[in-house]
């Protein structure tokens, strides 16, 4: 590992992406141990690659300095993970655990599939935001793209922006809140009364995610359980 | 896949860097594209005269052309430039089109348009494109999905004076619109899905539409997945699909406008770091034009 130590600076490891490749990089931090004494990590020059720090299971704290390409911080599994830019598809797709924090805009399919851990993106996310999601929770400051959610299956997602057209497609199950207007309701999701668990719910993820907003300006919205089961009255849904 | 570059210079001091700048472009997106790639490059306009970009067969002995028309040629590997007065211009198509060695690729006054087989590195450096100046340029690394890995596949597709299209993602109804087209008198040259989608938008802009405006109707008229960049003489429009599942981003600063499949391809260019990054929003027709 002392090849990619290029300078330590207190306790944080630089690791400089214009001289060294992204395979490097993830193989020495997969490989951390679960005790590693280091803990602080800086990649310089990402320069929009690809698959930057995927399948950490350390927990660790990663910050990627500048925009970074697809799939970045997938299938993270205890790492909190900072990018200081935006992000291209598929942010923290997967992730099982920890916190994936992007401070500039998120490209689509941001955590796409995740099971656990939190997603944070300060500024706007594109299509798809949430695909499939199966139990992350995913708080977006600024708008989100078409098809929200889509096919969610459990976990939560925080708008305090704007939604796009077909939010919740298809949803099974997870919980959606909306501060700003949604352009258009998917197949079989559908506005629901914000209950004192829901409420608790935001309330934390809000502290979370640093947002002072009121509970009462978000709209919950979540599955109306129609298209769980064929029914042909149902055809034109499917 | 397939990778789109396209970089439209407000800033005429990095005209003579379009083609560097767009050469880079092109070689980050070998790996979206490997297959094949081209380019149209919107220089220098000369006073009353028109460009002919030509295709040559490798036996061809260029001199002849030189000879046939009384005009001076660039070669560039095996496309050649020719550059005829206006008055000319049908005498020298109709030379051109019946010759059998040659292809036409592109006329217009400003556009010229290279394309190949071969990683997109080589194919630029076989044209020379470093060496191109120019106000706006659009490329493409193609990866073949809809028809064969030749150069007439090849993307930029021309089929207009100084018109041209680029495309990632596919077309579903290309073969229903090409034949509504052939009817309105457009020729096509292959079977494939883009070059209906560059037809489509010449045959709109023949009956008057403005640029934006083509693109406008094409979200009715074309079924698929598409990314479209298109250039004109004056100008560089973005469309994406609906649904939008083929990657864009797009850079703007006061110097230039840019689009990349991906932001590796938009790492090289001058004062990024500074550029106002964002994703074109799906059905959204984008648009920006030089001022006359």
């Amino acid at each position: 590992m002392s090849a990619v130590l290029q300078t330590s600076v207190e306790s944080t490891a630089f690791f400089n992406l214009s001289g060294f490749s992204v395979r490097e990089l993830n193989a020495t931090l997969q490989t951390l141990p679960a005790d590693t004494n280091q803990t602080a990590w800086t990649i310089l020059n990402p320069q929009g690659s690809h698959a930057i720090a995927v399948g950490i299971t350390a927990q660790v704290a990663i910050t990627i300095d500048g925009h970074a390409g697809y799939y970045c911080a997938g299938m993270n599994d205890g790492a909190v993970i900072t990018i200081n830019g935006n992000v291209g598809t598929g942010v923290a797709e997967n992730m099982m655990s920890g916190l994936v924090h992007v401070k500039g805009d998120a490209s689509q399919s941001a955590g796409a599939s995740a099971h656990g851990g939190l997603l944070i993106i300060e500024g706007n996310a594109s299509a798809r935001c949430g695909i499939s999601m199966k139990g992350v929770d995913i708080v977006v400051k600024g708008n989100v793209g078409h098809m929200g959610a889509f096919m969610a299956q459990s976990g939560n997602l925080v708008v305090c922006g704007d939604a796009g057209e077909a939010l919740g497609d298809s949803l099974y199950e997870a919980r959606i809140f909306v501060k700003g207007t949604v352009a258009s309701l998917g197949a079989d999701c559908e506005k629901k009364e914000m209950l004192e668990e829901d409420k608790l719910i935001l309330a934390e993820l809000l502290k979370r995610a640093g947002i002072t907003d009121s509970l009462e300006s978000f709209t919950r919205y979540g599955s109306a359980r129609a298209l769980y089961h064929f029914h042909v009255d149902n055809l034109g849904a499917y | 896949m397939c990778g789109i570059a396209g970089l439209f210079l407000k800033n005429p001091a990095l005209e003579p860097r379009l083609g560097v700048l767009m050469a880079n472009m092109l070689t980050v997106l070998t790996e979206r594209g490997p297959d094949s790639a081209g380019f149209a490059i919107y220089g220098e306009a000369i006073p009353g005269q028109v460009k002919f970009t030509v295709r040559v067969d490798a036996e061809f002995n260029v001199q002849s052309l030189v000879a046939g028309l009384g005009t001076a040629v660039s070669r560039h590997d095996d496309h050649v430039v020719v550059s005829v007065s206006i008055e000319q211009e049908a005498e020298v198509r109709a030379f051109l089109d019946k010759h059998p060695a040659l292809t036409v690729v592109s006329a217009g006054r400003r556009m010229t348009l290279f394309k190949g087989v071969g990683q997109p590195e080589e194919v630029s450096t076989r044209f020379g494109l470093s060496a191109m100046s120019g106000t706006h340029g659009i490329g493409h690394t193609r990866m073949a999905t809809e028809s064969a890995v030749t150069t007439e596949a090849a993307h930029p597709f021309s089929t207009g004076a100084d018109q041209c299209l680029v495309h990632n993602g596919s077309l579903s109804n290309h073969n229903d619109v090409r034949r509504g087209l052939i009817r309105e008198g457009i020729k096509f040259a292959t079977q494939n899905d883009t070059e209906v989608a560059a037809g489509y938008l010449s045959c709109k802009l023949r009956e008057g539409a403005r640029l934006d405006e083509a693109l406008t109707s094409a979200l009715d008229d074309l079924d698929g997945f598409y990314n479209f960049v298109v250039g004109t003489e004056s100008g560089f429009g973005v469309l994406r699909d609906p649904i939008s599942c083929k990657p864009a981003v797009m850079a703007e600063t006061e110097d230039y406008v840019a689009f990349a499949s991906e932001y590796r391809a938009l790492v090289g260019l001058p004062g990024i770091e500074v550029a106002r990054l964002f994703e074109p929003e799906p059905a959204k027709v984008y648009f920006w034009e030089r001022a006359a």
